[in-house]
């Protein structure tokens, strides 16, 4: 028997510190051992459990080992049981005491009394001390020949603890083959149960080295140890039982008349009142008749009935335990339930973990002929109390409104919903609304008008707020204030905490932009100074795409924003169908409760950080703050890889999403953004291969009012600049004129410099010799301007730079212009370090 | 097969604990303590040799009872959760309804001798929702026959159920009432059995045959959604009068004979979460009610301590608002529930016609009791 673990805690002070109670303690077993006196069994188990106690609670009882010994040679068997528990305490940690106790539970392995032979054996098994196994063979051979079937049982499990001790031991005394004898062989269901599990599990050991074990762990689900066993199902207990129904569900039967012979002879399981007997049958049938469509089909009308009647007896977490099976039949085929929609029927008082599940069922099992129904009862449980059931239920009602085909009376009541006036009824129902608009945009019409009238004042959860926002985008040429509304939030840019709703605003302002431009010119350049100048990451770069794609070509910039966007007609399911047939293939384990096949739980990999972690003090404080240091950090990195981040990002959020149908939308617009990223970047890097219109980008520049913020772009170490440059002074002009200013900075220039800058014409020459090539300057002493330009050397992309260096102050300013923007930076630093050298030999 | 067993203390420390196989990571009870929380219980008890090396070895409560010699320590009924229907007449230090069902049937005779008895108990829990017209919508039997048996020796039982009793309600769907009402056949959507129910002559007349352990168990569970006339029905009116006010009138009409009695009548609705205040007004002479309105949840409560069967009770209810109410009333109340308990009464009709003890002697003649129960469930009338 295996020993209770000691305390954590020590000792409270209120507990007896132990010494003098001990001593006192071993006095008194002392006093008894000899006693025949009448009732001295009782006073010996009052001062065993006090022993016990002490040792439960950590305080060394050890010393009294001898006098326990002595006291427990009774016939009493509690006394024993106490004793043994002792004793199997200190085997362990005393090899001293190992040895005694080794002998002392032999001895009683021959009482005359079976249940002290069985208890005796079975605390011997639990010593788990290696070197003392051999002591264990004789007992163990014996027990397996006992007369009494207890003491067998016990022999049996006990033949598994010495196989875990010690395999060879184990293996070398031929107990394998014996179990097998007495498994096919004896009288007694319960040793016959616990011959099945411990062969299974030694075979299963021993299969990978020994072919003859791996021969045998097979012959397990062979024909004719499934048959002696189906036929005994009868008399084995309910675990037994369901250990036997899980060993059948591995038997492979050669034909048909064999799948009906054993579902016959299981048939009335079903009608059993415990549930475990129940499900383990189910899924004997279900995984016997998976070849057979339509007795796989018949099967799940069969087992309806007794899994419903599961469902409503027992406790809630029984029922709960059940009902998830049910709930998962119902996934895998709904239509066969479709008319059994009312068991799924919310009861008041029902845990919302068990209508949670409800609600799925019904979600799943509507169709044509009871959609109204199950939308009209869905419908009731919006003004539930019980608010996070009342939105599952609108959830459900949307989730229906988007599987069926006639949504006409349920857009209908989504849109009575909008006119509860609950706050979390709204928010709901607008995230469904545009999941609605998304599948069915023939329905914007009647929508519009309802959504119309809600003030943005009102809907304040993220995900409905940006729902509302997509839509004010989205259907900006069909209502009226969406410039406006849109205006007020972007007013309001500073207290929208969501980086979600934030990016949404962008879209939607720029779509709206697209369609009424006149109204919507000044949001947009709020919208995008606030967005660019925003904390977020992705926030930021979506602002500065934006800004940058427009900059570029206005009509380029709707095609990416707004395409003609097709209807979804499917929302992506949450798992996948592989998973979801792993935790089929589990059935009637925990697998279906957590609805997660069980690597996902029970692997190191898979588990999260709060699940069965080791080091207890060192949990993660959760993902997010680390995220946010991280893309703050982000901001200093190199615009590309922001943007492939971003996208990364995007396609992980969307893949983690995409099964909740209540997401944000993930519209057209922002995909496409990343699809078409890298072909306009080409374009824009190389001007004379794209089709350029300087006119757009001069107007949106105007039209924005915005100082080109200094886009930080870090050094490209590989930039060459033409030698061999050449730009005509009127290409320069317009050129100069067009493009906005990449970097405006300040360098010191050095008192070599300084001094070396007599006249312009001493920088011109040097900075020739760096590929940079003046076409105008001017100036006197102390101050000159200049006008460089330098060409990329493999392709014809510009850098013009007014540069203006006051010798008195020893500072040039610099403002840089460049064709390819990303590259600025990179330039600007050759420049400064061309410009760095000057005057220096 | 289970690796680890432990029952830990509200502070998370061990008071039994089990390592079968030695094969899980330390801490696990600490981990498992850090989710889930148990009641305080003291006192230890080595854990029942249910296991061996993890392998169920026997689950039968009475063998169990065998191997514990710790005085039973009676957990506070109010820390637990309510249970299942076999639960409802267990509930501990509360007091069950009049002819206390089986409440403590530790029979034993002044002299302490164990009496020959045994219990026989049919539990009805219905489900059944209104609609606002009044309509049922739903409805619902769960039936569990339970037995208690204190007779030495465990001679066979027969139970013989009602002869027109009929199983399953073949194809269609089974809330189609027109195809049931007014036939006098109980008919049963399913049903259950226990271990050891033979069935062998179920099919030809009804009868159950079992040898009953020891101790409390359920013979066995049934469920049904044929229609029945349901005992209560009730009748709710919310109406706006004046300016942040409203009036609630609750009617409940117990539709059962009237010599039956029906105890521990709760009834319950929701009002608008910007109720203030309520004052209420009982019918006139009306005793062993009460009246509550639970601030914290918004919810008027009505106890009424029996209705008898054809009785009607009424209870009116005036409202007043902290804020104007915008949307339309009814969709801010409700729905009505309610529960009750109707001893001697069970709405599915089903029956045990007798109880057949095996002679051992002549004299043999155990007392037997065999008692009807009808609980609501879920009792639901929407407004």
């Amino acid at each position: 028997m295996a020993p209770p673990a000691q305390s954590q805690r020590s000792p409270s002070p209120s507990q007896p510190s132990g010494k003098s109670e001990v001593s006192d303690l071993k006095l008194q077993l002392r006093q008894l051992a000899g006693s025949r006196a009448p009732g001295v069994d009782d006073s010996k188990r009052e001062l065993f459990k006090k022993v016990i106690s002490y040792m439960t609670v950590g305080i060394d009882v050890s010393s009294l080992f001898g006098e326990m010994v002595m006291c427990s040679a009774t016939s009493d068997i509690v006394l024993k049981k106490m004793c043994y528990l002792y004793v199997g305490n200190y085997a362990k940690v005393n090899p001293d005491l190992a040895l005694l106790t080794i002998n002392f539970l032999q001895r009683d392995c021959n009482d005359e009394d079976p249940m002290i032979r069985g208890l005796a054996l079975r605390s011997l098994c639990s010593l788990r001390v290696a070197n003392f196994v051999e002591y264990l063979v004789g007992p163990l051979g014996s027990g397996l020949k006992d007369s009494n079937s207890y003491v067998r049982m016990v022999a049996v499990i006990g033949v598994l603890k010495l196989y875990h001790i010690s395999a060879s031991t184990c293996v070398d005394a031929d107990f394998p083959s014996i179990l097998k004898h007495l498994m096919l062989n004896d009288s007694d269901t319960q040793v016959v149960a616990n011959c099945l599990s411990a062969l299974q599990e030694i075979w299963s050991a021993e299969a990978s080295t020994s072919e003859e074990a791996s021969r045998e762990r097979e012959a397990l689900i062979s024909k004719p140890v499934i048959y002696y066993l189906l036929n005994r199902i009868r008399e084995f207990s309910e675990w037994a039982q369901c250990l036997v129904l899980e060993l059948v569900t591995k038997y492979v039967p050669s034909d048909s008349s064999e799948i009906f012979d054993i579902m016959n002879l299981l048939e009335d399981r079903l009608q059993h009142a415990n549930g475990a007997v129940v499900l383990a049958t189910i899924k004997v049938f279900l995984h016997l008749t998976l070849s057979m469509t339509d007795v796989h089909q018949q099967v799940y009308e069969r087992i309806k009935a007794p899994l419903l009647t599961l469902v409503s007896s027992g406790s809630p977490e029984q029922s709960y335990a059940v009902l998830s099976h049910l709930h998962l039949l119902v996934m895998r085929a709904p239509y066969i339930f479709s008319s059994d929609y009312k068991h799924f029927y919310c009861q008041y008082n029902e845990p919302s973990y068990v209508k949670r599940l409800k609600l799925e069922m019904l979600t799943a099992v509507a169709n044509e002929s009871n959609t109204y129904e199950i939308v009209t009862e869905l419908c009731e449980y919006a003004a539930n109390v019980d608010i996070p059931i009342a939105r599952e239920s609108i959830r459900a009602v949307g989730k229906i409104a988007l599987q069926q085909y006639d949504v006409n009376a349920i857009v209908d009541r989504l849109l009575q919903f909008l006119e509860m006036e609950k706050d979390y009824v709204t928010a709901e129902a607008l995230v469904l609304v545009k999941d609605l608009l998304r599948k069915y945009p023939q329905w914007s019409h009647d929508c519009i008008a309802v959504v119309g009238n809600i003030s943005s004042k009102n809907v304040q959860e993220p995900k409905a707020k940006a729902a509302l926002i997509w839509m004010l985008g989205e259907y900006s040429q069909d209502m009226q204030d969406a410039p406006y509304i849109l205006e007020s939030l972007v007013e309001n840019w500073d207290e929208e905490h969501s980086a979600e709703v934030r990016l949404h605003l962008l879209t939607a302002v720029m779509k709206c932009f697209f369609k009424r431009p006149p109204e919507t010119q000044n949001a947009l350049g709020t919208a995008l100074a606030a967005g660019i100048a925003d904390f977020h990451q992705d926030v930021h770069d979506r602002a500065l795409f934006y800004y940058r794609i427009l900059q570029y070509n206005v009509s380029v910039a709707e095609r990416v924003v707004n395409p003609p966007k097709q209807a979804v007609s499917v929302f992506a399911d949450t798992q996948s169908s592989e998973i979801k047939d792993r935790i089929f293939d589990e059935f009637n384990s925990l697998s279906v409760v957590y609805q997660k096949p069980s690597y996902m739980f029970t692997d190191k990999e898979h588990r999260g950080p709060f699940e069965f972690s080791d080091e207890l003090g060192n949990l993660s404080i959760g993902g997010e703050a680390a995220d946010n240091v991280v893309s703050a950090q982000r901001v200093e990195e190199n615009d590309k890889d922001l943007l492939l981040t971003t996208s990364e990002k995007e396609e992980t959020r969307g893949s983690s999403n995409n099964g909740s149908a209540y997401t944000a939308p993930y519209d057209g617009s922002s995909t496409s953004v990343f699809a078409l990223q890298t072909h306009i970047e080409s374009a824009i890097s190389n001007p004379t291969a794209a089709d350029h219109s300087p006119q757009a980008s001069l107007a949106i520049d105007d039209l924005l009012g915005l100082g080109l913020p200094a886009a930080p772009a870090p050094p490209s170490p590989q930039l060459k600049l033409n030698t061999t440059a050449a730009l005509d002074p009127s290409t320069f002009q317009h050129k100069w004129r067009q493009l906005p200013v990449a970097l405006s900075q300040e360098y010191s220039v050095s008192p070599q410099g300084v001094a070396a800058l007599t006249a312009p014409q001493a920088l011109l020459r040097h900075m020739q010799s760096h590929s940079i090539h003046c076409i105008a300057s001017g100036g006197q002493s102390p101050n000159f301007k200049f006008f460089f330009f330098a060409q990329k050397a493999e392709e014809a992309s510009n850098y013009l730079v007014e540069c203006i260096i006051s010798t008195s102050s020893a500072k040039a300013q610099i403002k840089i212009k460049a064709d390819d923007q990303s590259t600025s930076q990179a330039f600007s630093t050759l420049f400064q370090s061309a410009l760095s050298k000057f005057g220096i030999p | 097969m289970i690796s680890q067993f432990f029952v830990l203390s509200q502070r998370g420390d061990n008071i039994v604990f089990r390592d079968y196989r030695g094969d899980v990571a330390k801490g696990t009870a600490e981990i498992f303590f850090r989710k889930v929380k148990f009641w305080k219980e003291d006192g230890q008890e080595e854990a029942p040799p249910v296991f061996d090396f993890g392998y169920v070895q026997t689950t039968s409560t009475e063998v169990l009872k065998s191997y514990i010699f710790n005085e039973p320590i009676v957990v506070d009924a109010a820390r637990l959760q309510p249970l299942g229907p076999a639960a409802i007449f267990m509930q501990g230090t509360k007091r069950m309804p009049g002819t206390a069902v089986t409440k403590s049937v530790l029979a034993n005779e002044p002299g302490g001798r164990k009496r020959e008895e045994i219990f026989v108990d049919i539990i009805e829990k219905i489900s059944v929702t209104f609609s606002s017209s009044g309509y049922i919508l739903t409805s619902e039997i769960d039936g569990t026959i339970q037995m208690k048996s204190y007779l030495t020796g465990n001679p066979e039982i027969r139970l013989a159920l009602n002869e027109d009793l009929s199983i399953g309600r073949g194809g269609g769907s089974v809330y189609d009432y027109r195809s049931s009402s007014g036939a006098g056949a109980v008919i049963l959507d399913d049903c259950n059995f226990h271990e050891s129910v033979r069935l062998d002559s179920f099919d030809m007349d009804r009868t159950l045959a079992l040898i009953p352990p020891d101790g409390e168990f359920p013979v066995m569970n049934y469920r049904m959604t044929q229609e029945f006339k349901p005992p209560f029905r009730i009748n709710c009116l919310i109406e706006e009068a004046g300016h942040l006010k409203a009036e609630v009138s609750l009617k409940v009409r117990a539709e059962f004979p009237s010599d039956i009695v029906a105890n521990t009548i709760v009834v319950q609705m929701p009002l608008p979460n910007y109720t203030t205040r309520v004052s209420f007004e009982l019918e006139p002479g009306a005793v062993g009610q009460r009246t509550d309105f639970k601030e914290a949840n918004k919810k008027l409560e009505w106890g009424l301590k029996k209705i008898v069967g054809g009785s009607e009770h009424t209870l009116r209810a005036k409202l007043t608002f902290s804020q104007e109410s915008h949307a339309n009333i009814t969709k801010e109340a409700g729905p009505v529930s309610m529960t009750f308990t109707i001893p001697m009464y069970n709405v599915s009709r089903l029956q045990v016609k007798y109880l057949q003890i095996a002679k051992k002697s002549s004299s043999y003649n155990p007392f037997r009791w065999v008692r009807y129960v009808t609980q609501a469930n879920s009792y639901v009338a929407r407004i």
